[in-house]
């Protein structure tokens, strides 16, 4: 083993190390106020590190091949590094019950650290390693505070995640089994040539594989931890799953199904896209219609993210044209979704230090009490919804426009049912903008979140503009990426 | 007649468990029960893994790769670990509700 090796979890490394620092420094110092701009420090580190690495085009393996390195590991950790950057800047405002600041940052750095290693991994132990080291760190991120609530949401958290994770390692172990290896490559030719006798087999393991997936990409029917967590965890905790742990969770799917389970080419592949198909059909289909009977403006999101990660499963579903039209889609989409996410769930933040609820009725006439903070979240409804000239509209369009490429007659219906679904989730999206808009206020007490807020949600809010009226930049940064996927 | 045990015995034991491990995960209302089931499916799939690592055409060549062997070990560490933070959660909601059970805790919808 050389150190060139180390080279290539870079990143991960120093968020890692960084998390050390600010466990040290908390219990060293005992002061709150050292552990944030250390966290933050970290996060530009790593930020840098991973930009050197898409400079120079670093590339290629190591460890054995079980890690990897190239734009599609790049794109994810530089995506991943921006969302947990904004949770460390604007997320003190709603940590009022979490006391353990130092073991919050700590645990946000090694989380990041561990998505980043999971889009890297291309073996199968490597993949299974990762994944359950992000998810028992979410599980502790969930409970932590002094609230029966977060602690409540944590233990759900767990229990549902222990239970997907286990049925994910029988997929592994079936694939295993099949290809004889746990290298990704390996398995990806075994598959390509199963004979009809194993083609039960490949059938199950991708099944029990999308179900193990499903729960970290929040897809129906692997979604009924979804609201409860969103609502108890402290919305920071939301914030970041909801963003990040999505993000990572369709990297990873986007890795073991097209670099594993035989890309566009092979009768494996035409199986597991209608499977999402069904998947996304079904998640944006419920989660809207439960979003709309939701007053709480966390479990609202929370049953929007269900929709909306139907929405993305869409592009997973598109894989059927052999190209990378649909995995590169995704990634467009995620990346729209984090700056729109963000925006949304910092803005809940805010209001929520101010008024001490999470009620919708609490946001009546916010316009007229705050009207930097009304705009920017008005903006990203319409983005969540997906109306020009906003990013989540070019996102839907991409992602719609891959699934019609494909040039499959269900996948042209899928399009009409995600565009159907567009119209219910305007419904809710949309009559929040209005009460933020128009209906009056019950405190009508202005007030002006903090500074770091503010930086936050004009980011967000340029991000959201920006990329729904200059896309380029980022669908160019997409597709390389779902390039090195093949 | 021979009475070697061969590699399709030992996939239907790990099925079985497999099988009785979702059952129980699912069906139990309390939350050790259900990590007790989580830990069962753990161990169908690492025997599961024994099983075609051991009779895999590798090991039978004589090459003897222990890819999964390795896997298992992973498997059982990372097995651990979540069952500490299983535990010290369900400490935790304990010491809010004096119950694990499940049913009564609802706060939230589930």
């Amino acid at each position: 083993m050389n150190l060139e090796a180390f080279h290539f979890i870079g990143p991960a490394i120093v968020l890692l190390a960084g998390a050390v620092l600010v466990l040290l420094a908390d219990l060293a110092t005992g002061r709150r106020a050292c552990v944030r701009p250390l966290a933050m420090l970290t996060l530009a580190a790593a930020a840098l590190y991973a930009a050197t690495q898409a400079a120079a085009d670093t590339g290629g393996q190591a460890f054995g091949g079980a890690i990897g390195v190239d734009r599609f590991t790049i794109y994810v950790a530089l995506l991943l590094i921006v969302i947990t950057a904004a949770v460390v800047v604007a997320g003190e405002p709603g940590l009022t019950r979490v006391a353990q600041r130092g073991e919050f940052y700590a645990l946000l750095l090694a989380s990041t650290a561990s998505m980043m290693l999971l889009a890297q991994a291309r073996d199968l132990v490597a993949i299974f390693v990762a994944l359950e080291t992000t998810s028992a760190v979410q599980y502790i991120l969930v409970g932590l505070g002094r609230d029966a609530r977060a602690s409540e949401a944590g233990l759900k958290y767990l229990l549902t995640g222990a239970i997907a994770a286990a049925v994910l390692l029988y997929g592994f172990v079936l694939l295993f089994g099949i290809a004889g290896s746990t290298s990704l490559a390996d398995i990806s030719r075994a598959v390509a040539e199963t004979g009809d006798e194993t083609r039960l087999a490949v059938v199950v393991a991708f099944v029990l594989i999308a179900a193990g997936v499903g729960f970290k990409m929040a897809i129906v029917p692997f979604h009924a931890w979804v609201p409860d967590v969103y609502q108890g965890a402290a919305t920071p905790v939301t914030v970041f799953l909801s963003a990040a742990s999505k993000a990572a969770g369709f990297a990873i799917a986007l890795r073991l199904f097209y670099t594993g389970l035989g890309g566009g080419d092979t009768p494996v592949s035409a199986d597991w896209a209608k499977l999402f198909g069904v998947l996304a059909a079904v998640s944006m289909t419920l989660g809207n219609l439960a979003a709309i009977q939701q007053t709480d403006v966390k479990r609202l999101l929370g049953y929007s993210s269900i929709a909306q990660a139907g929405n993305i499963a869409v592009g997973l579903a598109a894989v059927a044209t052999g190209s990378t039209l649909g995995p590169a889609a995704v990634l467009f989409f995620l990346g729209t979704y984090a700056a729109t996410n963000l925006g949304a769930f910092i803005a809940v933040i805010a209001v929520g230090a101010r008024v001490g609820s999470d009620e919708l009725r609490d946001y009546a006439g916010l316009l007229r009490r705050s009207p930097g903070l009304a705009i920017v979240l008005v903006l990203c409804l319409l983005s969540l919804t997906g109306l020009p000239p906003t990013a989540g509209f070019l996102a839907k369009l991409y992602v719609f426009n891959s699934a019609v490429q494909g040039g499959e007659q269900w996948l042209v219906w899928l399009v009409v049912v995600a565009v159907f679904n567009t119209a219910l989730s305007a419904y809710y999206y949309l009559r929040w903008a209005r009460t933020i808009l128009l209906d009056e206020p019950l405190d009508p007490a202005p007030f002006q979140p903090p500074a770091a807020t503010n930086a936050v949600l004009t980011a967000a809010a340029l991000g959201v503009l920006f990329f729904g009226i200059v896309p380029t930049p980022l669908i160019d940064a997409a597709r390389s990426a779902a390039a090195a996927l093949a | 007649m021979s009475l070697s045990v061969t590699l399709a015995h030992y996939l239907a034991v790990s099925g079985v468990v497999f099988g009785i491990g979702i059952a129980v995960a699912l069906g139990k209302r309390n939350a050790i029960a259900v990590l007790m089931g989580v830990e069962l499916m753990l161990n169908a799939a690492n025997l599961a893994l024994l099983a075609f690592s051991r009779f895999g055409a590798a090991f039978e060549a004589g090459d003897a790769p222990l890819a999964g062997h390795a896997f298992v070990v992973f498997v059982l560490t990372v097995a651990a670990a979540e069952a500490a933070v299983a535990l010290a959660m369900a400490v935790l909601v304990y010491r809010h509700r004096e119950t694990i059970e499940l049913d009564r805790i609802n706060l939230m919808r589930w």
